[in-house]
């Protein structure tokens, strides 16, 4: 089996419109959506949901008013300020509160902080004519994500084993942090998508550090090219100083927005779209393995006077 | 008066919206710019500012500092897995750790203590009336929501009465909320896409779990459809302004210039925050 990936760093730059054209490029592969925060890659992979289940994660703590002391030591030692005085008694917010359990050591009554399972969100399986997806919902203002993220991906992995599907194509979050490792485990490779603007460039940097980081193969994709052609050139600069290679530039496109907003993909584009062209493209090169584990040096522009 | 910029979508124009209101801002009052995305921290390539201090920022994990007889007890206190009890000593595993302190409380020798652990910095600068104040969290890091609320409450701790505006990562969990929840206002950039109409929900949602005022404002409005503009009547969320696609202010962000001097729909829409928020802005300065 073989599993790709997608990133960005910077959102917005266009993930998942791209792996949902490649899940169609691919013709069979499971896709999952790692992004389990703004999950978007199920309207443009449309189909019945025919598995889901709740997903559990973490506890949350309630004190028992009855017995309860009102002493405040469980406020004092709370560390997320999660403990808060109510109207005489003391009350967990459930927002804030991570399920640590120092409350429970603290409080000099038995059995007056009491622990419940917390329903962190929902993961589906899905079939989109050819691709099976798996995808998830996050509930609100909950703090898992890096751990639905890890049940998506095995969940997928498994689908596709039981399913003799040979590819996996993954969908990454934004950002750098706990959602991406989480993602970013035991790829064969991934495609960075970039758009020229200083925040795309880096953006696109610390994304490709993290890459180095874990020691996974990549390649860069600039999506929207053409607004800023100097900038796209730079891009492709940086990629050669390190030594990662260029998956392709593709066009920006004013039809695309519009597309999507009706549902549909690049992709149902008449065939001589040079957009359509760019993303196939890019796609032969991802899926045919022209990647490397970047070589960025370990100096940081951070620690230097300008920000 | 600490006004968050947020949305589900990254993307949207976020950055965008808040480098060109401080901006537009500092010429009217004492302004700080926080950039709370501090997984991609963007802000300080379009905000001109002097020279940054650069301070480390570290979260407490537990570490020895007396003989341990492998009880076990600071494992089994642990609710994330992040502390190994072996024979005589412990094994932590940062990115699990919360840094609750509940393995310290635990131990009956005292032999654990929280230990400073760098995970990222916060920079500070300044520019006439503009402070910008910066986090970012090292590569290779997986926590980012305690430099987020760092980087946040140290703009809020010295602005006194200034206006403090917060770019907020993307998404609705730990980090975002982190941000939001110390907001008084706050504005969700969102665009007129099934994506972004997904987003801007759980958006939505959020600010009303946490208790949170929020506004928003649509950008690239013009690609795409009205469902957007339709969800945000029907939910009472006031539209402070659309900014539709300009080709100039893609083309100028992408030189890393303000894109207000280029955009007079920009310029309106920047207008009609400032309105919103300013008579909030002077009610805190007299109180």
């Amino acid at each position: 089996m073989t599993t790709l990936a997608v990133f960005s760093g910077k959102g917005g730059t266009g993930k998942t419109t791209l792996v949902a054209c490649f899940a169609h490029l691919a013709g069979r592969a499971v896709a999952v959506d790692c992004d389990v925060d703004a999950a978007n890659l199920r309207l443009l992979l449309p189909g019945p949901d025919v598995h889901r289940e709740p997903f559990l994660s973490g506890r949350k703590a309630t004190i028992d008013t009855d017995s309860c002391l009102a002493c405040g030591a469980c406020a004092q030692a709370c560390r997320f300020e999660a403990i808060l005085e109510g109207d005489g008694a003391w009350l967990v917010d459930h927002l804030a509160c991570e399920g640590c359990g120092v409350c429970s050591l603290v409080c000099p009554q038995p059995d007056t902080v009491r622990f419940h399972d917390n329903l962190a969100g929902h993961w589906m399986r899905r079939r989109s004519g050819s691709t099976l997806l798996v995808h998830a919902a996050l509930g609100v203002a909950q703090d898992n994500s890096g751990k639905l993220v890890a049940k998506v991906r095995r969940e997928a992995a498994a689908w596709a084993q039981s399913e003799g599907v040979e590819l996996v194509l993954v969908d990454g979050p934004p950002g750098i942090g706990c959602p991406v490792h989480a993602a970013m485990g035991q790829l064969d490779r991934l495609l960075a998508v970039t758009e020229p603007t200083p925040s795309g460039l880096h953006d696109l940097e610390r994304m490709l550090r993290l890459a180095q980081h874990f020691a996974v193969p990549a390649c860069v994709a600039i999506n929207k090219w053409d607004l800023a052609a100097s900038v796209a050139r730079s891009i492709e600069e940086a990629c050669r100083a390190w030594e990662v290679p260029m998956a392709g530039r593709i066009p920006f496109d004013p039809a695309i927005p519009r597309l999507l907003a009706a549902g549909l993909l690049p992709l149902d584009f008449p065939a001589d779209s040079s957009t359509i062209r760019a993303i196939e493209r890019c796609w032969r090169r991802f899926c045919e393995g022209d990647s490397r584990v970047p070589s960025i040096s370990a100096e940081d522009p951070w620690g230097t006077a300008r920000l | 008066m600490i006004v968050s910029f947020a949305s589900g979508k990254g993307g949207t124009g976020k950055t965008l919206l808040t480098t060109n209101l401080a901006w537009v801002m500092s010429g009217r009052r004492p302004t700080t710019y926080v950039d709370a995305d501090v997984e991609e921290p963007n802000g300080h390539l379009f905000l001109k500012h002097d020279a940054a201090q650069v301070r480390r920022f570290a979260v407490a994990l537990p570490e020895l500092v007396a003989e341990c007889t492998g009880c076990g007890a600071c494992q089994e206190a642990c609710a994330f897995h992040a502390i190994l009890a072996l024979k005589n000593r412990v094994v932590v595993f940062p990115e699990l750790c919360h840094a609750c302190g509940g393995c310290v409380l635990a131990c009956p020798e005292r032999s654990l203590a929280g230990r400073p652990h760098e995970i990222g910095a916060i920079a500070s600068a300044s520019q006439d009336a503009l402070r910008l104040m910066s986090g970012r969290l090292d590569v290779g890091q997986a926590r980012a929501a305690p430099l987020v609320e760092a980087v946040v409450d140290a703009g809020v701790r010295d602005h006194g009465m200034d206006l403090v505006i917060v770019d907020c990562p993307p998404g609705t969990s730990c980090a975002a909320m982190a941000a939001v929840r110390r907001a008084d206002l706050t504005i969700l950039v969102t665009e007129p896409t099934p994506f972004g109409l997904n987003d801007l929900r759980l958006a939505v949602e959020m600010c009303r779990a946490l208790g949170r005022d929020c506004a928003a404002v649509v950008n690239r409005s013009d690609l795409g459809d009205q469902e957007v503009l339709r969800y945000l009547e029907r939910e009472g969320v006031p539209v402070l302004g659309q900014i539709p696609f300009e080709r100039g202010i893609a083309a100028g962000y992408a030189r890393g210039e303000l894109a207000l001097e280029r955009s007079s729909a920009l310029r309106q829409v920047l207008d009609a925050i400032a309105t919103r928020i300013e008579p909030a802005v002077l009610k805190g300065n007299s109180s």
